[in-house]
């Protein structure tokens, strides 16, 4: 099916079940434990060994040799793996540095060998008694001092230019000119990334924690050298993933070849302190804003120029992309660079692009709201735009950015604020509302899936999709539900698995919408075989486990009486997001206290205000959001990868020392959902909400810190050693 | 570890014995660093010890490489894989279970030294269609996400509420003498340990103030 008109009347838009806030479907697995991860698939998997990653010692250069005798001659151990002995391998489309390192290292605990053992305590054991001799050469680990040798990416668009941004700047009788910097920041996603493989003859099955199922299987495939067939992979839960698990990673390929070379199943998890110098990470960015506006608020000039690193043939962080979109303004020019760095490959993390984009912009839009004199809420809603402000010929689908702000206003209680800032004190609290506004591009991809009605009237539903805590088990059974007409308890979900149809997979923030739209192109076929087969015209009517058509009404599941009803089919694009721009937008309100005496900073409350389509299922989209403003306060407030500048790794490589939010550091979270649909995405008519929920997160905080302080920090993140110089005099309260 | 526990030496040994490999596990992604040395096979041979666990009601009778931590017991050899791994290094509470009716991190613990002790796991709490209180209220209040950290997050929750029940005192307290109140920035405090990166803590603590509410 192809979507390439907007969407009408369908029977989604009967919302009987999908829009309802139904509990997940998969709760009781969830809750229970029965759930079963990459690493758990015992029923399937008898006796399996245990694999054990060994990481590069050095951040750059290669390996002389690798005294592998002793750790063979420990007990238990059934193979070693390394690039010595795994045969030719090639490296993923997906993938920046290959997967596993030797004779070159290309990253600081890039996997070099594997060690198979009968039991995970021989396997960790004999991988400490390989004994490495490596050849370090000096690799570059600074953005801030490799930023004048980078270079125009060879990808996307490095540079833009609308109007004459450079005299007009010149000409604003306000200007702002401020620079910005974000941290190498971690998924770090509880399930550690991990694969359990075996070899059916010359196929490979392996159960492998992964976003993406086809790109996986295709990458295994290509790897390996095998062809795409001979790889069957699996995903059905995956413990989250953030974008640290679109693609394939060491674990998948080193249990592959250690089942090879152990001829047995074997299972690898990435030890923690691995995943943050072995797999992807958010890169680090230095951005440069410079607004230009008229005395009464209207922006006439602004530019967004952003620095990152990766590795060689990696790409940039492309924080500059919302400032194309947001705001309105004739002249205007953005600009990225790519640095070359030697640490681990730098890729997307949920919203990559906008949400450090938003950290940078979002600050500077309350700079200058402060500089004018204007509230942030008013500006924001006084530069809004409803076309793209590069083509104005090319409007938004829907664009409610201005309700968001307003609603948000409202509900919040903005009008209570201090327009000083540093001018509210709740005993040893400095308090501070902080405002930003949310966007993130709304992607359409194609996604498949199969339908089947039962003898017993059951409907399963079969697609690639993952769930990775998004909702999608539940979202697809209530679409299945919808269209064909019978309750939720009728549909059964079956997902994560390469023997489906191809989905559009989870990133993005395109799955919810996508995959459903391929489960509604799905049922769109099976209702016509249903309707054929009863003898009904196409346009019957399915509702409360019955087909309708003028006076005949027959049960659904009469028409699988003489054996079951299968439809597959796809959900396809035509240029609907070419002619318009499709985009979701919010307003983040935050009110922090920052102690007075040591800057400390605690979130009291925090408000999301999102348009985003039709919300599909209002419970699990709003625990989208309020996940997502969670790692917003980590982004603000305390996650930071720390460079060793010398050797070249990030420091903090565990949960102790990479500091995401606790219980402790989150209050109760409010999200408003605006009622809103959008026919320009797809029939489903919904649009992404996962990545939209961080986007300006930490700018709110950081804006409300320095509305609590006076302090303004364009570091982040916003750590108290970067405020406490700077507070206001513990005396003044005495004074006054 | 009770009492009796640090009096048996032979369970001393085994401690000593697998706090060595487990650091020794920790740094092996420094590998190649001169502390390796060659195999000497008198101490590479695993150590084995025969315990009995009393899992979720059912005694479990096991032989087991005295390295092996009560959350790989649990998980590879019993395959109540319930439990999650999600640090190995008491960092993030994944692998929370109940043992001797205390919450403890199952990975910071070695099987060993819980012969004879009563655990409890996530699938000790509930089954599906079956659910514990806190299991249903995480379910109502969409508490989870990808699942991952839930089944430490439950397990957590259902020994916290009995600590505030026992009036154990905690770091939120104003007065740690007093009996500590039943707040939300208690519960937030106490559950801090279990790390959810998916982000439901407000739902978390929702859920678990219900099930709090409902049995005082
Ligand atoms: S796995 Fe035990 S605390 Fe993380
Ligand atoms: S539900 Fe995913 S980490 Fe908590």
């Amino acid at each position: 099916m192809k979507f390439d008109t907007p969407a009408t009347k369908n029977p989604i838009d009967r919302l009987a079940v999908v829009g309802h806030p139904v509990d997940r479907i998969d709760g009781p697995l969830k809750t229970t434990g029965t759930a079963r991860y990459a690493y758990e698939h015992h029923d399937a998997v008898a006796r399996p060994a245990y694999g054990y990653v060994l990481g590069a010692g050095i951040a750059k250069g290669s390996i002389h040799s690798m005294d592998l005798a002793a750790a063979k001659a420990a007990p238990g151990v059934l193979a070693i793996v390394t690039a010595d002995n795994a045969g030719p391998l090639g490296k993923g489309d997906k993938n920046t540095a290959t997967l596993l390192g030797g004779p070159t290292i290309e990253h600081y605990h890039q996997a070099i060998a594997l060690v198979v053992a009968e039991t995970f305590e021989q396997a960790r054991w004999a991988a400490r008694r390989i004994r490495v001799d490596y050849g370090p050469v000096d690799g570059t680990f600074d953005l801030a001092r490799a930023k004048e040798s980078a270079s125009k990416p060879a990808s996307g668009k490095p540079d833009t230019a609308v109007g004459d941004f450079g005299n007009a700047f010149a000409a604003a009788p306000v200007q702002l000119d401020a620079t910005y910097t974000t941290p190498d920041q971690s998924h770090a996603m509880m399930e550690p990334h991990a694969s359990t493989a075996l070899w059916d003859g010359d196929t490979l099955v392996i159960w492998t924690s992964n976003q993406m199922v086809a790109w996986g299987v295709a990458d295994v495939a290509k790897t390996l050298g095998i062809p795409k067939e001979k790889v069957h992979l699996m995903s059905p839960f995956i413990g989250g993933g953030f974008g640290g698990k679109l693609f394939v990673r060491a674990d998948a390929v080193l249990a592959a070849l250690g089942a090879r070379a152990a001829k047995r199943p074997v299972k690898v998890a990435l030890p923690r302190p691995l995943m943050f110098n072995n797999t992807t990470h958010r890169p680090a960015t230095i951005q440069r804003i410079r607004i230009g506006a008229t005395r009464e608020g209207r922006i006439t000039a602004i530019a967004h120029e952003s620095w990152s690193g990766d590795l060689p043939g990696g790409k940039p962080e492309t924080a500059v992309d919302q400032t194309r979109l947001l705001y309105a303004g004739a002249n205007r020019m953005t600009a990225m660079r790519l640095a070359v760095l030697d640490l681990a490959e730098a890729n997307a993390m949920r919203a990559p692009g906008e949400a450090p984009g938003m950290m940078a912009l979002e600050i500077a839009i309350d700079e200058m709201a402060e500089k004018l004199g204007i509230d942030p809420v008013q500006f924001r809603i006084a530069n809004d735009t409803q076309v793209d402000p590069e083509h104005p010929e090319r409007p938004f689908s829907k664009r409610r950015l201005v309700d968001c702000l307003a609603i948000g206003a409202e509900k919040f209680g903005w009008k209570a604020r201090n327009p000083h800032p540093a001018g509210t004190r709740d005993g040893r609290w400095l308090v501070g509302f902080g405002v930003a506004a949310a966007f993130r591009n709304n992607l359409v991809t194609r996604s498949g899936a199969r339908v089947r009605l039962g003898k017993d009237g059951v409907v399963t539903v079969e697609t690639d999709m993952t769930d990775i805590g998004t909702g999608s088990y539940t979202i697809i059974a209530q679409t299945a539900a919808e269209m064909m007409g019978v309750p939720l308890h009728r549909v059964v979900v079956r997902l994560g698995d390469s023997d489906y149809p191809v989905s559009s997979g989870s990133g993005g923030q395109w799955g919810g919408n996508s995959s459903t739209a391929g489960v509604y192109a799905a049922c769109t076929k099976l209702r016509e075989a249903v309707a054929t087969k009863l003898g009904l015209p196409p346009d019957a009517d399915f509702a409360d486990g019955r087909v309708r058509a003028g006076s005949r009404d027959v049960a659904v599941a009469d028409a699988a009486r003489n054996g079951e009803l299968v439809a597959e089919d796809h959900m396809e694009y035509g240029d609907l997001d070419k002619r318009y721009q499709q985009s979701t937008f919010g307003a983040h309100f935050v009110e922090v206290r920052v102690d007075a005496a040591t800057g400390e900073t605690r979130v009291k409350r925090m408000l999301a205000v999102c348009a985003a389509g039709r919300i599909l299922n209002p419970k699990t989209a709003r625990s989208q959001v309020i996940g997502a403003m969670t790692m917003g306060v980590g982004a603000a407030l305390s996650e930071h990868l720390v460079v060793d500048r010398y050797a070249g790794f990030f420091v903090n490589h565990d949960l102790a020392g990479y500091e995401v939010p606790v219980h402790a550091d989150i209050p109760h979270l409010d999200v408003v959902f605006l009622d809103e649909t959008d026919p320009m995405s797809s029939p489903m008519k919904a649009k992404g909400v996962a990545e939209l929920g961080i986007c300006g997160v930490a700018a709110a905080i950081a804006n409300a810190i320095h509305h609590a302080t006076g302090v303004r920090v364009r570091d982040y993140p916003v750590t108290l050693d970067k405020l406490i110089d700077r507070l206001p005099l513990l005396a003044r309260e005495e004074e006054s | 570890m009770n009492e009796s526990d640090a009096m048996n030496p032979a369970r001393r040994e085994a401690l000593a014995l697998g706090r060595d490999m487990l650091v020794g596990g920790a740094a092996a992604c420094w590998a190649g660093s001169p502390s390796a040395r060659a195999a000497s096979p008198r101490r590479d041979a695993p150590v084995m010890r025969k315990l009995t666990l009393r899992v979720n009601g059912a005694a479990q009778a096991l032989e087991l490489d005295t390295r092996t931590t009560l959350l790989d017991a649990l998980r590879e050899h019993l395959h109540l894989t319930g439990t999650k791994k999600g640090c190995d290094h008491g960092q993030c509470g994944a692998c929370t279970v109940i043992a001797g009716g205390r919450r403890i991190n199952a990975c910071l613990s070695l099987a060993v030294m819980h012969d004879g002790d009563e655990v409890t796991t996530i699938e000790g709490l509930g089954k599906p269609g079956h659910l514990h209180p806190m299991q249903a209220a995480f379910v109502r209040h969409d508490a989870y996400q990808c699942g991952y950290c839930t089944p430490g997050q439950i397990c957590s929750s259902v020994a916290m509420l009995e600590e505030l029940r026992h009036g154990i005192p905690s770091h939120a307290a104003a007065d740690v003498a007093a009996a500590p109140a039943w707040t939300p920035d208690e519960l937030r405090e106490r559950m801090s340990g279990n790390i959810c990166r998916c982000g439901a803590y407000s739902n978390i603590i929702e859920a678990i103030t219900e099930v709090a509410g409902a049995q005082p």
